[in-house]
């Protein structure tokens, strides 16, 4: 057995990870279950951050995340939309990154036309689309937003859309929220948007695991809450739910808490591995064969 | 036959006779996209100028429109959608496959990848940054009459953008045989200007506001006057880490004695972090694996169907039983 455990191929390892991650997928699809879910202290300050605004709130969404995130940012961003459409909040679609702009309409599609096809374009929501120049647009629109957004994602002149009336900046957005991939992201808007205006500018944001140990140093006087990757998605979403989800709940807003079933498993074969691992490298060292 | 060449022969196999079997014993089909046929116009003072935008829609939806108007057109299924949901799925097998081996499959889909986000870079770097950040400022009118017609009318040329404009050429210029240094002007500014935004954000959010949060009471008192021993506690652990932290940075001094003990204390909070941060980059990579094989058993082989895509009976009601699920 220990010369099994030695010499183990990665290729199984591979396999391994794969049925981990398959069968719980597989399992819970069919039977269209979740893990329960116990939201932690900074999935709930960004839910209180969006759900204490007034109704009818100015809300900025910064999507700054491409399809390669989408298994993790992809439910934050459905859920963020969803709880600021149950308050009524005004949304401000935009994005930093290229392929953000597809993410936004994948959720206008998704959420805003398929569930709630009587909130208006232009007046309930609007699609700011990508600009670029990474930092750089945050560094302007904070002072100066007309001065890149002279348009919406499909020409429209701003000026002729209703909710962008009186808008010249985005101090005047009562909350920013950013689901961040990388950079520009997260660590961007706190540096170019709420450390020079900490009094105007609030932010939360949901961002990709990879990133979340780099942005807890920021919580929480310039970071009052973080969605750190799939965990801190299915806290959130399980706060949302409970709040605004009703009796019959869509699949596609459990999203998050369908897939911790093979966080679950494949964390457990991760920690067996890590033991097994070590176990054999100090059985190894006791018996002097390293190599 | 080489002990890979056999993986791969097997891996095949039971993939064709999944697929054949998939195809022939159950009902419905599967990879199949749908689409929703929503009339668009240019506004109401041009009636002729309409068209038809096809967005993305479930079979659920089609066979609900099918159901109560049997000559709907509203509905229908996509062929090129659907040819683009068996392409995801053969490269998203095709990536995987890499676990095994490197191979031509894997060489395949990473050279479509690479050629596309090249493509994509250049067509978004031109109609999002080109064309509205310098032909808009430079010839409004011209913009507005050819690409955007949305452009408001007070839009006036800005002749300080022929700046930019002149940098861009100067930039280009290093793919000149000749005269190629003319390029390292430009590219001074540019690092220049990097320079001084990153600069000056860094030291106000990550360096002067970072001392700032880090100065924090370390005797903790609640909001009912006692002591807040859990806060407390918090906040002395965080000052300790900071400072054995800087400690295990400081190599002015020799680190023996206390200075060492220190530092290795610092040690220990930056093993903490960096197991922290390998928890969340694997946590961050089995997601990234959920959702592809999500898409392949949701979108693709149709063996589940948690958001209720599909009102047919689904295929994992013919597998369940198989494993005495069900």
């Amino acid at each position: 057995m220990f010369e099994f455990f030695r010499n183990l191929d990665r290729r199984w390892i591979f396999l391994m990870m794969f049925l981990c991650v398959a069968v719980p997928i597989f399992v819970i699809g069919k039977y269209k279950t979740t893990f329960p879910e116990k939201p932690l202290v900074l999935a709930t300050n960004v839910f209180n951050e969006i759900d204490n605004l007034p109704d009818g709130s100015k809300v900025l969404l910064a999507f700054d995340y491409d399809p390669g995130s989408e298994g993790e940012l992809g439910p934050m961003a459905t859920a963020f939309t969803l709880h600021c459409i149950k308050k009524h909040h005004k949304m401000y679609f935009i994005a930093l990154w290229p392929l953000g702009r597809q993410m936004i309409d994948n959720a206008v599609n998704r959420i805003i036309k398929a569930d709630f096809p009587h909130l208006r374009y232009g007046e309930d929501y609007v699609n700011l689309g990508f600009k670029a120049g990474n930092e750089g647009v945050i560094k302007v629109i904070v002072t100066d937003l007309r001065k890149l957004y002279t348009t919406d994602s499909r020409g429209t002149a701003t000026d002729e859309i209703p909710m962008m009336q009186g808008i010249e900046n985005i101090q005047q957005m009562d909350l920013v929220i950013n689901v961040s991939a990388g950079y520009p992201g997260t660590k961007e808007w706190v540096q170019y948007a709420v450390t020079p205006f900490p009094d105007r500018i609030r932010l939360v944001a949901g961002c990709t695991g990879v990133q979340a140990p780099l942005l807890y140093p920021y919580i929480p006087q310039q970071l009052p809450g973080l969605l750190a990757a799939i965990k801190g998605a299915s806290e959130y979403e399980s706060l949302v739910m409970a709040k605004y989800g009703g009796e019959n709940i869509s699949g596609k807003y459990l999203e998050a808490q369908r897939r911790m079933g093979p966080q679950l498993v494949a964390h457990l074969l991760m920690i067996f591995l890590i033991i097994a691992g070590n176990v054999i490298y100090f059985v190894e060292r006791r018996r002097g064969v390293r190599q | 036959m080489k002990p890979e060449n056999r993986w791969w022969v097997i891996l095949f196999a039971i993939g064709a006779v999944l697929l054949i079997a998939r195809w022939f014993v159950l009902p419905g089909g599967f990879g199949r996209a749908y689409v929703r046929a929503v009339p668009q116009a240019v506004d109401a003072e041009h009636p002729d100028g309409q068209w038809v935008v096809y967005e993305q829609a479930t079979m659920a939806d089609y066979l609900e429109a099918e159901r109560t108007n049997p000559d709907q057109s509203v509905y229908a299924p996509s062929p090129s959608r659907t040819l683009g949901t068996w392409i995801a799925a053969f490269l998203t097998l095709f990536v995987l496959s890499f676990v095994i081996r490197d191979n031509p499959l894997y060489k395949i889909a990473e050279s479509i990848f690479i050629g596309v986000s090249a493509a994509y870079w250049m067509v978004t770097g031109f109609w999002d940054t080109i064309v509205p950040n310098l032909l808009g400022k430079l010839a409004p009118g011209l913009l507005r009459n050819w690409a955007v017609p949305g452009l408001g009318d007070d839009q006036h040329p800005e002749l300080a953008y022929l700046i930019p404009l002149i940098l861009g050429i100067m930039l280009l210029w290093r793919l000149s045989p000749v005269g190629g240094w003319i390029s390292r002007w430009p590219m001074a500014f540019i690092i220049g200007t990097f320079c001084g935004l990153r600069l000056m954000s860094f030291l106000h959010a990550d360096f002067l506001t970072q001392i700032r949060n880090t100065i924090v009471s370390l005797y903790v008192v609640d909001d009912g006057g006692g002591f807040d021993a859990w806060q407390s506690l918090k906040n002395l652990i965080l000052v300790v880490g900071v400072l054995c932290c800087l400690v295990y940075f400081f190599f002015s001094l020799e680190h023996k004695g206390v200075v060492g003990n220190t530092a290795r204390v610092g040690i220990w909070f930056l093993m903490i972090t960096f197991g922290a941060a390998f928890g969340y980059t694997v946590m961050g990579r089995i997601a990234l694996l959920a959702i592809r094989i999500e898409f392949l058993m949701d979108d693709w082989l149709w063996l589940i169907d948690p958001t209720n895509k599909r009102l047919l009976a689904d295929a994992a009601g013919f597998f369940l039983p198989l494993f005495g699920m069900g």
